[in-house]
């Protein structure tokens, strides 16, 4: 391995280079330019930040180590980058109008700039093939979160949503550290190419302990049940723009570089055993997650708990362990930033106007906003997965690349998720019920968004109605992953 | 694009235009609105008899093809899913079916009040078949009556839990699609001719694919979705959703379950056997204690969907002819008296058969509709339901065991408790004592409701004076099915 610091090095990262002169740019614009123009900061943002996920689209994919192997890109965290990236530029147009406020428009840049680093940060786990390099991805995308959960200053609530995030993101991290640290006492190694083939016939009790601490450390990240606690407290009282970052951005990052880290550096020694412990998980998290959801009024309560369920269905594609799997997570991803944006969008909208967020609010909001009730209608379907909609193609994929692993236990794993995805519809079918079938006297009244708020919602509809029909983006993420499907071969 | 070039894409288009043209008319426009919609239905309905005449041509040169008019376009090449399209004599007919009672449906519904616009554009959405679940939900929460939130619940809920079981099914049918080495496929076709899935696998799949389509087909002990949801539904819903979408349940169980495993068919048969002749039994006792008059239709179906696939469990050319005959039949027999009640509801507003009475002479074409369909459902010939069910008992008594001739002699009373409760119904609601002065005052059937059930009952006498003519198209996709079956059965 090369260990002398060869800067053209840096050239292998131009995704993250690029994000960093974006970052640069919102900087310097909100710092130096006159007042007056400060309240361009939020479009100049998303204008600089949809340009260069453009231009990532475009430019050939650069593939390659960088640091000694600490850093990789392939075609696969290339593309899984792409996704977020548009994901992020959706977040930031709905947030335009929210930043613009008040309260929040003094700090207006503050917004764009920690959002950026986090996503920054979760570029770094998403390519990190060393363990150091990871939690170091891993805190950049965790501590700004803090910053951004707490932005409300006047509401209570945002500040603790603030104290439970940075609480539980210190002790997942610490838990994490712990794991790593007994893994690197038994392999001498950080890198997670390195601890694969030093693990391989240890069986010592002490590295199972150590996987489960790294499961439980990133179990945080993705909310998955037991580690989900601290998930609807901060998602309700965060603002809403945060929320949904919070909800399909980390989330995506996370499962992605959760599945490279079982894979890579546990896969060939210890597949069997990250496989039982993470089938366990699934099933609890999805479920719970689900009869949870149930009783949930508060709208962002209620998609916190449904977006625990949904990370459950996002690990059947780790767990799959199989090409087919890992491109249907990726793709499960980008259906699911699209229907859980549309859904935020829509609550985002509503509560800047009105400040209303309970189910019963949106009571009759059929008859004042039918264009707002169809969008959240969609994204209801959508994430309960109902065909025509994107939904069901996430689905139904991450359940054929799980099945595609051919055991009798995924089947099992695989009708559980079914059964849960009919409860998932009957707590979707409420919100529906409620803005089309109930009627109330105080009904939110007719809203008039702005405009950066309805392309957002236009390009969600769209993504929702439409990215299951192309079937190009799917073949354009499994090509992805195919050329990396080697990473696969190794496990027993 | 070829695929442009084939009838069958325009049975979704037409609809999806005709609601695009819904779109641009004006609310309150109920002239355009009805224009578009009868335009939609016609040219739907033209399509049709320009399909059976295409049919009927290739079939009199000697096209003796599976499915014909196949087009075939790659969707999603990493799974090989594709997109195919292709017609046997049973989809022809039944294509016919829905063409007629979407026409009877627009003119059923004429008068449709609230949102006369949004109802047309759901209706169609149905009627594509491509997407049914959302439209059924919102067209009976909305439109409905009664106990209406809670049946669009329940209907939507059970029948995404039977595609559950189907969706696994199909996921197991795909990953046993073909020989090993060979791509896997999801073309019926090819996978029947593969016959590549291993019979413990088989005894799997089959009851999960059956019961998944049973589901749809109201198969006891999963029919309680029925009664609720057609009593609760809208007219013209009930219509289309009774009269053409259950029967896909039925083609499904052949199609799919009994034609790609046979093995498990002529095995499990006995099970699913017992089900729907208690179906049959049970459907038409509960008919006879109902006093709504939706309910007692309902419930009837239930019995006679449950004869649709207990005929097509008979495994023989002459029972099956008969299934597809009495799916016609029930089809348009059931949409003639959704219609009717629909139309009878809208006068009195009451359809509790002990609040009516003496029918026959406020409303004479009503009421000779109510009889004429009443007779078709009891059996009648020279209407339609006496071709089906007699073709039915017939093939079904050509099995000399003793399990099947039982069976078949249960069905068979269900004729004699069909005629108690279509009796008692006539008996009370058009020739009893009139109940209600008020009911003295109102007016028999308009023009477009005229229009709407004479061609309905014009179709049964159709049926029921020319099977030969239906039979001649539907017979010849028996013969593969039938084929594969008895191939199975030395294997047992």
């Amino acid at each position: 391995m090369n260990f002398n610091l060869d800067y053209s090095q840096i050239l292998l990262m131009p995704q993250e280079i690029g994000l960093l002169v974006v970052f640069v740019l919102v900087f310097l614009y909100d710092t130096f330019m006159p007042e007056r123009s400060k309240r361009y900061t939020a479009l100049f943002s998303v204008i600089m930040m949809a340009l260069y996920t453009i231009y990532c689209f475009c430019m050939p994919i650069v593939t390659g180590e960088a640091f000694g192997g600490m850093f990789e890109s392939n075609t696969a965290t290339w593309v899984t980058k792409n996704i977020l990236n548009v994901g992020v530029v959706l977040v930031l147009l709905q947030a335009v109008k929210w930043t613009d406020s008040d309260f929040v428009s003094v700090r207006r840049g503050e917004f764009y700039e920690l959002t950026l680093l986090t996503l920054f940060g979760m570029f770094l786990m998403v390519s990190a093939r060393h363990f150091l390099l990871f939690v170091i991805g891993l805190e950049t995308a965790s501590l700004p979160i803090a910053a951004l959960a707490a932005f409300e200053k006047r509401h209570y609530e945002s500040h603790e949503a603030a104290a439970k995030y940075i609480f539980t993101a210190i002790f997942s991290s610490a838990i994490f550290l712990l794991g790593i640290s007994f893994v690197y006492g038994l392999s001498g190694s950080l890198y997670f190419k390195d601890i694969a083939t030093a693990i391989i016939g240890n069986h010592s009790a002490l590295l199972i302990a150590a996987l489960a601490f790294v499961i439980a450390g990133v179990g945080f990240k993705l909310s998955l049940v037991p580690f989900h606690l601290w998930t609807a407290d901060v998602y309700q009282g965060s603002p809403t723009a945060v929320t949904s970052y919070l909800s399909v951005i980390s989330k995506g990052a996370a499962a992605f570089s959760f599945l490279v880290i079982l894979v890579q550096a546990f896969g060939a020694a210890y597949s069997q055993v990250w496989e039982w412990m993470l089938y366990a998980l699934i099933v609890l998290t999805i479920t719970l997650g689900n009869l949870f959801a149930i009783r949930q009024r508060n709208l962002k309560r209620f998609l916190a708990f449904s977006s625990i369920s949904q990370a459950g269905y996002i690990m059947l594609g780790v767990i799959a362990v199989n090409v087919m799997g890992m491109t249907s997570m990726i793709y499960y991803v980008l259906v699911y930033i699209f229907s859980n944006l549309a859904a935020f969008g829509v609550i985002a909208a509503i509560e800047r106007q009105t400040g209303r967020v309970t189910m019963d609010d949106y009571n009759g909001l059929f008859k004042t906003n039918p264009w707002l009730a169809f969008t959240m209608m969609l994204a209801m379907f959508s994430l309960g997965g109902i065909p025509p909609f994107a939904g069901f193609f996430s689905k139904f994929f991450i359940f054929v690349g799980a099945c595609h692993q051919g055991s009798i236990a995924i089947y099992v794993l695989v009708l559980i998720a079914l059964v849960n995805t009919i409860i998932s519809l009957y707590y979707y079918l409420l919100v529906v019920k409620a803005m089309f079938l109930r009627q109330d006297d105080c009904v939110i009244p007719t809203i008039k968004s702005h405009w950066t708020e309805r392309l957002g919602l236009i390009l969600c509809v769209l993504g929702v109605i439409f990215i299951g029909l192309i079937s190009c983006i799917y073949a354009y993420i499994n090509g992805s992953v195919d050329a990396i499907g080697a990473m696969f071969s190794a496990i027993q | 694009m070829e695929i442009f070039n084939n009838i069958l894409i325009y049975f979704v288009i037409v609809p999806l235009l005709t609601l695009g043209g819904l779109a641009l008319c004006h609310n309150r426009g109920i002239k355009a609105i009805r224009t578009v919609a009868v335009v939609g239905a016609s040219v739907l309905m033209v399509l049709a008899v320009w399909l059976v005449s295409i049919f009927l041509q290739a079939r009199g040169a000697g096209d003796t093809s599976e499915m014909i008019l196949r087009s075939d376009v790659l969707w999603y090449a990493p799974l090989n899913i594709h997109l195919a399209l292709g017609v046997d004599g049973i989809s022809v007919v039944m294509i016919l079916l829905s063409a007629f009672i979407v026409f009877a449906g627009v003119f059923a519904s004429w008068k449709m009040n609230p949102l006369p616009k949004q109802f047309f554009m759901w209706f169609f959405l149905l009627s594509t078949g491509v997407v049914a679940l959302i439209p059924m939900y919102l067209l009976i929460g909305v439109w409905g009556s009664g106990n209406k939130n809670y049946s669009a619940m329940k209907l939507t809920l059970m029948l995404m839990g039977g595609s559950a079981f189907l969706m696994l099914g199909l996921i197991g049918i795909y990953f046993h699609s073909a020989p090993e080495g060979q791509p896997l496929t999801m073309n019926i076709l090819d996978i029947a001719h593969n016959d590549a899935i291993p019979h413990g696998w088989q005894n799997v799949l089959f009851p999960l694919t059956f019961v998944g389509f049973g589901v749809l087909g109201a198969m006891f002990p999963f029919h309680t979705w029925s009664p609720d949801g057609h009593a609760s539904a809208p007219t013209a819903v009930s219509m289309l959703h009774a009269g053409v979408l259950m029967k896909l349940g039925g083609y499904g169980c052949f199609r799919i379950a009994i034609y790609l495993m046979p093995y498990a068919a002529n095995e499990l048969a006995w099970i699913f056997l017992l089900l729907t002749g208690f179906s049959i039994v049970y459907g038409a006792l509960s008919a006879c204690v109902q006093t709504d008059l939706k309910y007692i239709n309902a419930y009837s179906s239930v019995s006679h969907c449950g004869m649709v696939l207990f005929a097509i469990l008979m495994f023989n050319t002459t029972a099956m002819t008969g299934a597809v005959l009495q799916m016609l039949s029930h089809g348009l027999m059931t949409a003639l008296f959704f219609a009717l009640i629909g139309m009878i509801y809208g006068r009195t507003h009451t359809r509790d058969i002990r609040d009516m009475g003496g029918m026959m002479h406020i409303m004479p074409y009503l009421g000779v509709g109510y009889v004429i369909a009443g007779l078709a459902s009891l059996g009648l010939p020279g209407l339609s339901g006496f071709a089906a069910e007699m073709t039915i008992f017939f093939g079904s008594f050509q099995h000399t065991d003793m399990f099947h001739r039982v069976l078949t002699i249960m069905a068979t009373t269900s004729i004699v408790v069909t005629a108690v409760y279509i009796l008692r119904v006539v008996a009370k609601l058009l020739f009893g004592e009139v109940q209600d002065e008020h009911h003295r005052t109102l007016t028999d059937a308009s023009w477009e409701e005229r229009l709407s059930t004479a061609t309905l009952i014009l179709a049964v006498a159709a049926i029921g004076c020319f099977p030969n003519f239906f039979i001649n198209i539907i017979s010849s996709s028996f013969e593969p099915v039938v084929k594969a079956l008895q191939a199975a059965l030395p294997m047992l």
